[in-house]
C-alpha cells in the first residue's frame, strides 16, 4: 500500500470514527479492507482509496469505517465487570431507585451484542429481587452491520463457547442446527441504536450505568477526554461507569473517580460535589408506606 | 502445576489438546478410551479431564458415570469435548456429572474460556 494512501486512511478514519491508526498497522488495514474492496467490485486497495478520496460513495466510506472498527467480542468478556454488576451496581441502584423504579443501562460499544445480552441475562437471573422495577438496556455501536447481527441474537457454535457457561447456553439459547439464538425474553430486554461516540448523544437521556469497555483505547487522548466528559454529563451523581480491564480515567479526566477496591468501576465526580443522597438533590420526600 | 488427562481415540486431537493445555500451564497425560482413562484415574486422580464421547471399548459417558462412582471420583473437573453438539447430549452429560462441555471443532480460546469457567485457569 502506498504511503500516501495509508496517510490518507489514517486521517480519514480518525476524522470519521476517532480511530487512531499507528504507522505499523498496515497489515491490519490490508486484512480488513481487501475484503471490502472485493465486495465493492474494486481491484484492490489502490482503487478503494481512490474511490473514498472522491466526494460521495457514502456507503463505501461507511463500509471502510465498519471494517476497521469492528472487533471480536466474547460473552462475559472478563468476568469482573459482570460480578461487579451483580454484587455492587445492581444492589446499589435497586436501593437508590426504590422510588423511581426505573434503571437505565447503556452498553456504549455493544458490537455484536454479547455485552448487553450478558447484562440482560444477569438481570433475568436476579429477577426475584427486581420485581416492580423497569430496566432499559440500550446497546449502541458505530457499525450498522454488527448491530444487525446483535439484533438477531444469533451466534455461531464458536461464539457461544467463548465466555458462556454451558448451563447458561442451555437455559437462554435455542439451537438451530449449527447456530444458537438467544431466548426471545432476553432479546426483548435490549434496544439497539447506531451511534458514533464522536457525535452528540445528549438525546439518549440519562443512564444509571454505562458500560464503555475496550473502545476508548482506539481513540487519542483528547478524544478520550472529550467522550468521557460527555458521558459524565449523561449520568446521575450515583451512576456507575465501567471501563475495560486495561483502561482508566486516572490522570485523564476529573469528571470521574475510581470506586475504591472495585477495578474498572468509576463514579461521576462533580466540581462542587456535596455528599448528599441523590434523592434529596431532586427534592424527593420519601413517602411512608405500608410494609408487607 | 495442575494435571489434565486427555481422553480421545484420535491421536491428532490428543496432540492438539495437549499443546493447548501445556500452553495453559498444565501437565498432561493421554488415554485412548474410557477404560484406559478409568485405570489411570484409579491409579491417580487428575485435576481435570478433557473427555471425548464416542470411543471404542468404553465411551465417554460411561467413563464419566463410572468415574463419579469411584472413591475421590468427584474430584476431577470433567470437560466434555465432542462432536455431539445437540441439547439432548449436552443435558445428558451435565446430568451425569460433567462440569463443562466443548463442542468440536474447538480452538485455544474455547479451551481457555471453558477452563476459566470451571476455575481451572
Amino acid at each position: 500500500m502506498k504511503p500516501s494512501d495509508y496517510d490518507f486512511l489514517q486521517k480519514f478514519l480518525h476524522s470519521r470514527s476517532g480511530l487512531v491508526l499507528s504507522s505499523e498497522k498496515q497489515y491490519l488495514v490490508e486484512s480488513r479492507l481487501i475484503p471490502v474492496a472485493r465486495r465493492a467490485g474494486l481491484g484492490g486497495l489502490d482503487e478503494l482509496v481512490a474511490k473514498i478520496r472522491m466526494a460521495g460513495s457514502m456507503e463505501l466510506k461507511d463500509d471502510v469505517v465498519e471494517a476497521m472498527t469492528t472487533n471480536e467480542t466474547f460473552f462475559f468478556r472478563d468476568k469482573t465487570p459482570f460480578m461487579h454488576f451483580e454484587q455492587e451496581m445492581l444492589p446499589t441502584m435497586l436501593k437508590n431507585r426504590a422510588s423511581k423504579r426505573r434503571i437505565r443501562i447503556w452498553s456504549a460499544a455493544a458490537s455484536t451484542g454479547q455485552e448487553p445480552y450478558c447484562i440482560a441475562i444477569k438481570l433475568q437471573e436476579a429477577r426475584a429481587k427486581t420485581a416492580g422495577f423497569r430496566f432499559e438496556i440500550l446497546g449502541t455501536d458505530i457499525s450498522k452491520e454488527v448491530l444487525e447481527k446483535a439484533r438477531t441474537g444469533i451466534y455461531s457454535q464458536f461464539e457461544v463457547q467463548r465466555g458462556l457457561p454451558i448451563q447458561m447456553l442451555l437455559r437462554y439459547f435455542t439451537q438451530l442446527q449449527e447456530i444458537w439464538q438467544i431466548a426471545p425474553e432476553i432479546r426483548a430486554m435490549v434496544q439497539w441504536k447506531q451511534l458514533n461516540l464522536l457525535e452528540n448523544f445528549v438525546n439518549l437521556g440519562e443512564f444509571d450505568i454505562v458500560f464503555c469497555r475496550n473502545v476508548l483505547i482506539y481513540f487519542d487522548q483528547a478524544t478520550k477526554i472529550e467522550i468521557l466528559n460527555r458521558i459524565a454529563k449523561q449520568m446521575p451523581d450515583d451512576g456507575y461507569l465501567v471501563l475495560g480491564a486495561a483502561e482508566t480515567v486516572v490522570g485523564l479526566v476529573d469528571s470521574f473517580e475510581p470506586v475504591p477496591n472495585l477495578r474498572g468501576l468509576y463514579r461521576p465526580k462533580r466540581a462542587t460535589q456535596v455528599s448528599v443522597p441523590a434523592s434529596s438533590l431532586t427534592g424527593f420526600t420519601p413517602r411512608i408506606r405500608a410494609i408487607g | 502445576m495442575k494435571h489434565c488427562l486427555v481422553v480421545d481415540d484420535s491421536s491428532v486431537i490428543r496432540k492438539v489438546a495437549r499443546r493447548i493445555l501445556e500452553d495453559l500451564n498444565f501437565s498432561t497425560s493421554e488415554a485412548e478410551d474410557g477404560q484406559q482413562a478409568l485405570d489411570l484415574c484409579k491409579a491417580s486422580m487428575p485435576d481435570a479431564i478433557l473427555l471425548d464421547w464416542n470411543m471404542p471399548v468404553m465411551d465417554g459417558l460411561e467413563f464419566l458415570v463410572r468415574l463419579r462412582e469411584e472413591k475421590d471420583g468427584q474430584q476431577p473437573i470433567v470437560v466434555f469435548c465432542t462432536t455431539e453438539n445437540d441439547v439432548a447430549h449436552i443435558t445428558k452429560a451435565i446430568r451425569a456429572g460433567a462440569n463443562e462441555y466443548i463442542m468440536k471443532p474447538f480452538d485455544r480460546d474455547i479451551v481457555e474460556a471453558k477452563f476459566q469457567e470451571v476455575g481451572l485457569v
